[in-house]
């Protein structure tokens, strides 16, 4: 690996300038659904990279469709986790932007007080996390609270 | 027109009108997202004329009963409801006796009763023959016999157009050779495959033969003796019937040979503590309560759908399914998997930049319901190197008009998302 481990997980803005509360108040401005997907696609296209090496059966999250890693990291001098996931699928990378935005760099207690449910809802993206649609989201939402309440 | 539709008989005809078609589905008059829906789901699942619904609210409004007891009315009329229905099937696909319907839970529990029943007939090292197009019901059943029994499961490949291998199936076929289960079209692909030559090959050979006939009888005739295939499987609910039931055809001696699959009620003779001999067919393969409502909204479903002239049907089905590959040069980026000679308007796609599931989602926004993902046959999948792909399929109440919005909206997806 190139760059290490640290640098790779924490060199974004998840979390910090590209955080929940911005996306809530974009969002809301958006009037239809060509806008409002237009912006979940691109704020996919935010994500950090994700490490081709880790796409590996242990960092895969089982949904019905998409395929979607997801991998850790736990910053030892800030008790602060970190998170990376992607996605094959534009819509999907789009809606894991919007879950690392709200648990990323966060204290594991931090991230598992966040209600990402209650952030869908206001978008009005709740189907997405609702169990009949198999594209792994919340799955995904599933395994970073199982990561985090393991490091608790 | 309903009414009409139902007490017409099969002699004359009607003249199929799609705007009477349409009124008569109650659920397509609908807005969906604010958009007015557009149902290209049908291979999922078909929607259900009001007949079909008015006849499974009137049973149980008035004659609900179970059947086949005869101490009262509602009873008998339960009874010969249930047992019309049957008829009703046999007509349908022309088998030569009411004792060869076996109503079943659908398409997946005939066969995995088949699949069940002959597992004394196999031993190792005898041969399944399945093709490499299978929905994972008409594989999943035949890997379970195989591993129960040391059979080997041998598989028909196809071209990259989707048409079984010419010569392929030739080369499997030998004297091991005990099953061939294939389909009779392709839930993925639309192919419809010459299941009448497999079928006379397999024959020759000694083989029992199952046609997966799910995808076909919403789209063609079937005539089970034609074929004279062993077994013939379907699902009421893609037929425009009601879900929770499906129908398995077998040649009476076949269905004679096999042991019940299970044990209960109304499968029985006699019972006793020492020994329980079996009813006779259907029965045998019926235990517990059937299903009764199910049983008369499919026959509702059928005379429904046998009361229009098949050839206008199938026209306006291939019409609807050559407009559409018309347009797919218009939405760049956009291929067609599964371009088989002989196809049923099943139309699955691919668009560069964009996941199967992307399209399914934005196509929803815009009111349009089409399937996406594995649709049940990975290994399909796996042959073509994809993780999936997005599918529309047409049932004969669908328009050209649809068909335009469709292409219009997956242009506009095109454009704006990738």
């Amino acid at each position: 690996m190139t760059i290490d481990k640290h640098t790779q997980f924490t060199q974004n803005d998840f979390g910090g300038s590209i955080n929940t509360d911005e996306i809530l108040d974009t969002f809301e401005f958006l009037e239809d659904w060509e806008e409002r997907y237009a912006y979940i696609i691109d704020l996919g296209k935010k994500l950090p990279e994700f490490p081709e090496s880790e796409k590996v059966e242990a960092n895969y999250v089982h949904g019905c469709q998409s395929q979607v890693w997801l991998i850790h990291y736990l910053d030892k001098a800030s008790g602060k986790l970190y998170l990376l996931i992607d996605s094959d699928a534009l819509i999907v990378r789009g809606l894991a932007a919007i879950v690392l935005a709200a648990m990323n760099a966060k204290s594991p207690n931090e991230l598992l007080a966040v209600n990402v449910e209650e952030i869908f809802e206001k978008m009005d993206l709740i189907r997405h996390v609702s169990a009949t649609r198999g594209n792994g989201l919340r799955s995904m939402v599933k395994k970073v609270q199982v990561i985090a309440e393991q490091l608790i | 027109m309903n009414q009409q539709a139902v007490e017409s008989n099969n002699d004359s005809k009607m003249t199929f009108d799609i705007k009477a078609v349409r009124k008569s589905f109650p659920i397509l008059d609908q807005n969906v997202n604010g958009k007015p829906l557009i149902y290209l789901d049908n291979a999922a699942s078909a929607q259900k004329p009001d007949t079909v619904i008015q006849s499974i609210s009137d049973y149980y409004c008035h004659d609900n009963s179970n059947v086949h007891r005869g101490a009262h009315t509602l009873g008998d009329r339960a009874t010969a409801a249930f047992e019309g229905a049957r008829e009703t099937v046999r007509r349908f696909i022309n088998a030569a006796s009411t004792k060869e319907i076996i109503w079943t839970g659908g398409t997946t529990e005939a066969i995995n009763l088949v699949a069940s029943g002959l597992t004394a007939s196999l031993k190792a090292d005898d041969e399944i023959i399945v093709s490499r197009m299978e929905h994972h019901a008409n594989i999943v059943p035949w890997q379970m016999l195989a591993e129960r029994t040391g059979a080997i499961l041998k598989v028909i490949e196809i071209n990259e157009a989707g048409e079984l291998q010419e010569g392929a199936f030739d080369k499997l076929l030998t004297e091991r050779t005990k099953i061939v289960a294939v389909t009779q079209v392709s839930n993925v692909l639309g192919t419809i495959n010459p299941v009448k030559e497999i079928i006379d090959k397999a024959k020759a050979a000694g083989a029992i033969t199952l046609i997966d006939g799910a995808q076909a009888v919403p789209h063609f005739l079937v005539d089970v003796q034609a074929l004279d295939c062993d077994y013939f499987v379907f699902s009421s609910h893609k037929l425009f019937g009601p879900t929770g039931i499906g129908v398995l055809y077998g040649k009476e001696d076949r269905l004679n040979a096999l042991p019940p699959y299970q044990g209960g009620g109304e499968m029985i003779e006699r019972v006793t503590f020492e020994k329980t001999t079996y009813n006779e067919l259907p029965y045998k393969f019926e235990a517990g309560t059937p299903p009764i409502s199910e049983a008369i909204g499919l026959a509702k479903a059928i005379d429904y759908f046998t009361v229009f002239d098949r050839q206008s049907i199938e026209l306006h089905e291939n019409n609807l399914l050559n407009y559409a590959n018309s347009m797919v040069s218009d939405v760049p980026g956009m291929r067609i998997i599964g371009t088989a000679a002989s196809k049923v308007p099943v139309m699955s796609f691919m668009i560069d930049g964009l996941h199967p599931s992307d399209i399914g989602t934005l196509l929803d926004q815009q009111g349009i319901a089409i399937r996406t993902g594995h649709h049940c046959a990975m290994p399909l999948m796996d042959f073509y190197g994809l993780p999936g792909t997005a599918r529309a399929s047409f049932a004969f109440y669908n328009t050209q008009s649809e068909v335009e919005k469709l292409f219009e909206c997956l242009q506009k997806i095109q454009r704006l998302f990738t």
